[in-house]
């Protein structure tokens, strides 16, 4: 084992030693990045602006053939568009503002309806601080307005830091003479130092990856509903306001649901166990859904899909000049899928510039990355088993609504239930953080009060069901 | 200026952050403009315009000082609000996130340089 470093010289040897991998980006080197998503965007800008700051010049190709500029599911990546409150700062810290072109509405706090009621949580400082967008140029049907996709935005800023988009659907990657090639269906492959793949789960350039035989395996997914109705700006500053309204109800096989307001239309989103036809009747028959739209009347979709989303990390996303990113390799368990794309996207981008481009550089400095996502997502599966007992059960329904509602009329009070669901519900922080905080003795002692109080005075819960949620009426 | 904004709306003259406050955070300009005041001597003194994209505050997430300035709303403008806390503990797993304001940090201090110099070049003339 190799003696850790004390001194600053011998800091300096291990630096060294450390950047010089045998295999690295040299000055013209070329890096291919299959997937102009925002794990392949969101690469592209980190290596170029890495890069820069050492003086290393390379070039990036992004194979991407869509545009993001139609509407339906031509241009859209099958997503339900929410940049998390974390991510949010995250960005505008390192320069990337979501302009209000690309935001379809600004969220400001969530609505979570169970039924025992409904209560509203507020972001903590009041401010709209998670992004509801459309990764693709929104959905079938809708009027052409001043909108660009998230993906879109993310695409435009890889460009204008010099990666050139190629508009082509690449079809097969390959070894040859040390490189890694890349082919499409038309024009000769091309070689590449570093290939990045940022895919995405439901494309089948993964299948070839795993066909070259380093060790890839894809992730395991689940099958989700996503779909879009219309119901004009208007009516939904009525009834859905700023908020993202999530559900906790009783319906097997149902992990989480929310609905997203965007502009003029609203996304519904149901994550679970492989989400079929009869699930979502069951789910938009529920009358907590059905209060949610104008005289409880659930429109028709004007577009829907069934995507596949990862729910298990794959297993070695990386080997000598390749390396799989995003949702191709690693993400967070139902939630902040575009964080994770930025995480992966940013430790693959510094491996690649100040470490090296080697498997064994990918091992050191990439890998521990993914490892911290997946062993985070265990702790989650264990935080929805929980979720899924509170659902089950009326009596602890009842505690949650009461402790959370308490938190909320009370200004300046500890926030624990709320901390607590805010995060769970939002992505902001790491499963192991929000499991921690539970078990703080005053949030198990709040929890226990709430259990009694809740469940002995039932009718109290009337004056602390869902305060009206108005995005005009709070200020914002 | 609506829905499709991030952050916290401030109207014409609003005080987003005022000077000798205690800060724990640090700001973004969203949309529209902000202007930087510094009180010295009972007098109001204009140091900067920010406008979109712009930060402030900056300093208070790095030392434990208090605001050394005013800022207020040039027109209506929204500013997203960045937590020292969430910066800071992702600044220990990721020290990149700080390039972007150790660079504008930069460019400050050579504008502070700047103007001193042309401030100590104009009192020798006179």
């Amino acid at each position: 084992m190799r003696k850790s470093p004390t001194s600053i010289e011998d800091r300096l040897a291990v630096g060294l030693s450390e950047s010089s991998d045998p295999v690295a980006l040299e000055n013209g080197s070329r890096v291919g990045v299959i997937g102009g998503g925002p794990a392949g965007s969101f690469f592209s800008v980190f290596l170029l602006k890495m890069a820069d700051t050492i003086g290393l010049d390379v070039d990036i190709d992004i194979y991407e053939p869509r545009h993001f500029v139609h509407q339906g599911p031509a241009g859209c990546n099958h997503c339900g568009g929410i940049v998390s409150e974390f991510l949010v700062q995250l960005l505008a810290a390192e320069g990337f503002r979501l302009p209000s072109h690309v935001v379809q509405r600004g969220i400001d706090s969530y609505m979570l309806h169970m039924d025992v009621g409904t209560v509203r949580i507020d972001t903590p400082l009041e401010e709209k601080r998670i992004a509801a967008v459309y990764r693709g140029n929104g959905p079938r049907d809708a009027l052409p307005v001043d909108v660009v996709g998230f993906d879109r935005h993310l695409q435009d800023l890889a460009v204008s830091r010099g990666a050139k988009i190629r508009r082509q659907l690449v079809n097969q990657v390959s070894w040859e003479e040390d490189r890694p090639h890349v082919q499409c269906s038309t024009g000769p492959s091309e070689i590449y130092d570093l290939v990045v793949v940022a895919a995405g789960i439901n494309s089948n350039v993964l299948q070839r990856i795993e066909g070259l035989e380093f060790g890839y395996r894809i992730p395991e997914t689940v099958r989700t509903f996503i779909c879009e109705f219309h119901l004009g700006e208007e009516t939904i500053r009525k009834n859905l306001g700023t908020s993202m309204h999530v559900f906790l109800l009783d319906i097997p096989r149902l992990e989480f649901a929310a609905i997203i307001p965007k502009g003029d239309f609203v996304t519904l989103c149901l994550l679970g166990d492989e989400i079929d036809d009869s699930l979502v009747t069951t789910f938009l028959d529920a009358p907590e859904v059905r209060a949610c739209f104008p005289k409880e009347i659930v429109p028709s979709t004007v577009c829907h899909c069934f995507p596949r989303i990862n729910v298990k990390a794959a297993v070695r996303p990386f080997t000598d000049r390749i390396v799989l990113i995003g949702d191709s390799g690693v993400t967070r368990l139902y939630k902040d899928g575009i964080g994770a794309a930025y995480r992966t996207a940013k430790a693959a981008a510094r491996t690649a510039v100040f470490h090296g481009i080697s498997d064994e550089a990918f091992t050191k400095h990439y890998w521990p990355t993914c490892r911290q996502i997946d062993v985070d997502n265990s702790i989650g599966r264990l935080m929805f088993t929980v979720s899924h007992a509170v659902q089950k059960t009326r009596l602890t329904r009842r505690a949650l609504l009461r402790m959370t509602a308490t938190e909320q009329m009370r200004a300046g009070d500890r926030r624990h239930m709320s901390s607590v669901l805010w995060d769970l519900f939002t992505g902001s922080a790491p499963y192991r953080e929000i499991l921690f905080r539970t078990f703080r003795p005053a949030f198990v002692a709040r929890l226990g009060w709430n259990l009694i109080a809740g469940n002995v005075a039932p009718k109290s819960l009337a004056s602390t069901n869902g305060r009206p949620t108005n995005g005009d009426a709070n200020g914002h | 200026m609506g829905i499709r904004s991030l952050g916290k709306r401030y109207g014409s003259g609003e005080s987003i952050v005022s000077q000798g406050a205690v800060g724990n955070c640090m700001y973004v300009i969203q949309e529209g403009q902000a202007e930087v005041y510094r009180e010295e001597n009972g007098r109001d003194i204009r140091m900067a315009v920010l406008k979109e994209g712009d930060f402030f505050g900056e300093m208070s997430i790095f030392d434990h000082e208090v605001r050394a300035a005013t800022v207020r709303a040039l027109g209506d403008v929204r500013v997203l609000t960045i937590d020292k806390k969430t910066f800071m503990r992702r600044i220990q797993k990721d020290p990149s996130l700080a390039f972007d304001i150790v660079r504008t940090m930069s460019q400050r201090i050579r504008q502070l340089n700047s103007d001193l110099a042309e401030m100590r070049a104009r009192e020798s003339a006179e």
